[in-house]
């Protein structure tokens, strides 16, 4: 398997919305390494014709009524917020 | 008056049954020990004495009109990763700075509802990743054990490493805890008590901070397999709220003891014997086969091929499945927010100083092997193995009824002796990471000391949802074993010549 560069780093933490120093790559980018290493032995496995697991005892998926169960719980939602305005999350501006 | 710390919770709740004492006065010795052991052991990062003390009166009252529920009065510690309402709820995170949720998890809620008393949160490892509980944000657990004539602190194992550290030096009567790939048996191995990891969908995981949702499965620390068996009676139920719960009876586990295990077939699986395992491990492993032998039970050999493989398996499962979960804390909503330029930024910077090393190293681990192009080879191919080991186990169970293997590789180790070398830190889950791949339950009970006398611990792997057995099983070890309460209680500063932890 092809060894992952600094750039992959930060690419990948570009997407996992991850602030990282240029001393974080290098320290990720070979932890990352000696991990994916560990874990190749895993591509030798013959698993034609296997399903991957989804459950651990076959369980049908409940569905209940589409129906309300509760809401008019505004002021409880925007509790823990770091920033609330009447009842509505206050964030940075996102559209210009 | 005898200290009513050193109870068991069963010996406690018959004392408040035979009124030798108040649901109060069982609460406030318990308050009173977390504040002397507290600064030495930091096994609880939020104490909610006046709470306690609230439901302890309610409790009270309860008892003196001989209504007492399964659990009135009982004070019992709750890992840092359930929901209480309006209570310090951060998965030991910064990322989730302030967080006090306006509702309850199911779990907690059960026990609430059964008459318990919360006495705080439990330190643990931030989200549940790792095994030492020395990733948590508000510093590490120290293991009230230490080794003969040494005086250096100890990891108490984790990731519930606060509950386990508090279960053991009698800071509660049980407390609640998770296990993802061992969270639950390895502390409680290393610490010298019982912890049980139901089958998955046997406790609600509503409400419990989500770190890889197809492993993650709340089960209880406790001082015995009666205590143990007490505690999984009132956490586990069907919740409607939890599509993965099961809808199945809980059955009283506590009449499953004392049944003995006459004819019980005990599998002993020859992958289990790893290269370069302690000959203390060895050993120990053996006492329990011949203890359950004398016991009436049949041992057998069996075979689990695809054992190496689980410990791998889960570092692409679970890491994969926790960048998703923590995509969630962005700062938008709750927790921590660090101002950037812009949206983006704010994110960034958020979740990079909310997180901690291990959590960050997680979740690029994780997006990478889901990110375009990997999902087969990693994800994929991992949750195939997953169906390989669950067949391993399948085959077993045509010719066993429980598996008995070692709980954890090695006994306690000091702090920071490996908090380098993740690969490393993560071996220690190798007894314990199959059965959550399977989805399988595992009680991990103590079974005797180390040379150097530290605790060890044997693990019981059963069929799904049949925890009767593994409760049954592991009394005959407890029974043979004895049990093992710390002997220095260092952290009280009336050990002789010990003196008491000042930094």
């Amino acid at each position: 398997m092809q060894e992952v560069d600094e750039a992959t780093v930060r690419r990948i933490a570009r997407l996992a919305r991850l602030e990282i120093t240029d001393a974080d790559a290098g320290s990720l980018k070979s932890e990352l390494n000696a991990i994916l290493k560990w874990v190749e032995q895993l591509s030798a496995v013959d698993t034609k014709g296997v399903e991957a697991m989804t459950r651990v005892v076959s369980m049908r998926m409940k569905q209940r009524d589409d129906v309300v169960t509760d809401g008019e719980m505004a002021a409880d939602i925007v509790k823990n917020a770091p920033m609330a305005e009447d009842n509505f999350f206050v964030v940075p501006k996102v559209v210009e | 008056m005898t200290d009513l710390t050193s109870l068991t919770l069963a010996e406690a709740r018959d004392g408040l049954a035979g009124k030798q004492f108040t649901a109060l006065e069982l609460t406030d010795a318990f308050l009173a020990a977390i504040e002397q052991a507290n600064p030495s052991l930091n096994a609880y990062v939020a104490v909610t004495a006046d709470q306690a003390r609230a439901m302890a009166r309610i409790s009270g009252n309860t008892l003196a009109k001989g209504k007492g529920r399964a659990l009135e009065g009982i004070p019992l510690g709750i890992k840092d990763l359930f929901a209480t309402k309006g209570v310090h709820t951060q998965a030991c995170s910064q990322v989730l700075d302030g967080f006090k949720p306006t509702y309850e998890s199911t779990v907690t809620q059960n026990l609430w509802d059964a008459g318990a008393v919360m006495l705080g949160k439990l330190n643990m490892d931030e989200f549940a990743m790792g095994s030492s509980n020395e990733t948590s944000y508000y510093g590490p657990v120290v293991n009230p054990w230490r080794a003969s004539g040494k005086n250096a602190d100890l990891v108490p194992g984790g990731s519930s490493g606060g509950s386990a550290t508090a279960v053991a030096a009698s800071l509660c009567l049980g407390a609640t805890a998770t296990d993802t790939g061992g969270s639950i048996r390895q502390p409680a191995a290393l610490t010298g008590t019982v912890g049980i990891k139901p089958t998955y969908g046997r406790c609600s995981r509503w409400g419990v901070v989500a770190f890889a949702s197809s492993l993650d499965q709340a089960g209880p620390i406790a001082k015995t397999v009666r205590d143990a068996a007490i505690l999984l009676k009132a956490m586990a139920s069907h919740d409607p709220k939890d599509t993965t719960s099961a809808d199945l009876p809980v059955p009283d586990y506590e009449a499953a003891l004392g049944k003995g295990i006459k004819g019980l077939k005990v599998g002993v699986p020859k992958e289990y014997r790893i290269d370069g395992m302690p000959a203390e491990i060895e050993k120990l492993w053996q006492q329990g086969i011949d203890w359950l032998k004398a016991a009436g039970a049949t041992i057998h050999e069996v075979s689990l091929p695809h054992t190496k493989l689980a410990l791998p398996a889960y570092y692409i499962v679970a890491p994969a499945e926790a960048s998703s979960n923590l995509a969630r804390y962005d700062g938008m909503r709750y927790g921590l927010r660090v101002p950037g330029k812009d949206l983006i930024e704010t994110y960034e910077k958020s979740r990079a100083q909310g997180f901690g090393k291990e959590v960050k190293r997680r979740i690029i681990i994780g997006t990478y092997v889901l990110s375009a192009g990997y999902y087969d080879a990693y994800y994929l191919q991992a949750q195939k193995v997953r169906t390989l080991i669950k067949r391993d186990f399948d085959e077993a169970y045509q010719k066993v009824d429980v598996l008995l293997t070692p709980a954890t590789p090695n006994a306690a180790f000091p702090l920071r002796s490996m908090s380098n070398d993740p690969i490393q830190m993560y071996l220690n889950d190798i007894f314990t990471v199959t059965v959550n791949m399977a989805g399988l339950p595992g009680i991990a009970v103590p079974a005797g000391l180390a040379p150097d006398g530290l605790p060890l611990g044997l693990q019981l792997i059963g069929k799904a949802f049949d925890e009767e057995t593994l409760f049954r099983a592991a009394e005959v070890i407890e029974q043979a074993a004895g049990r093992f309460p710390v002997s220095n209680r260092w952290w009280t500063g009336a050990a002789p010549g010990k003196s008491r932890k000042t930094s």
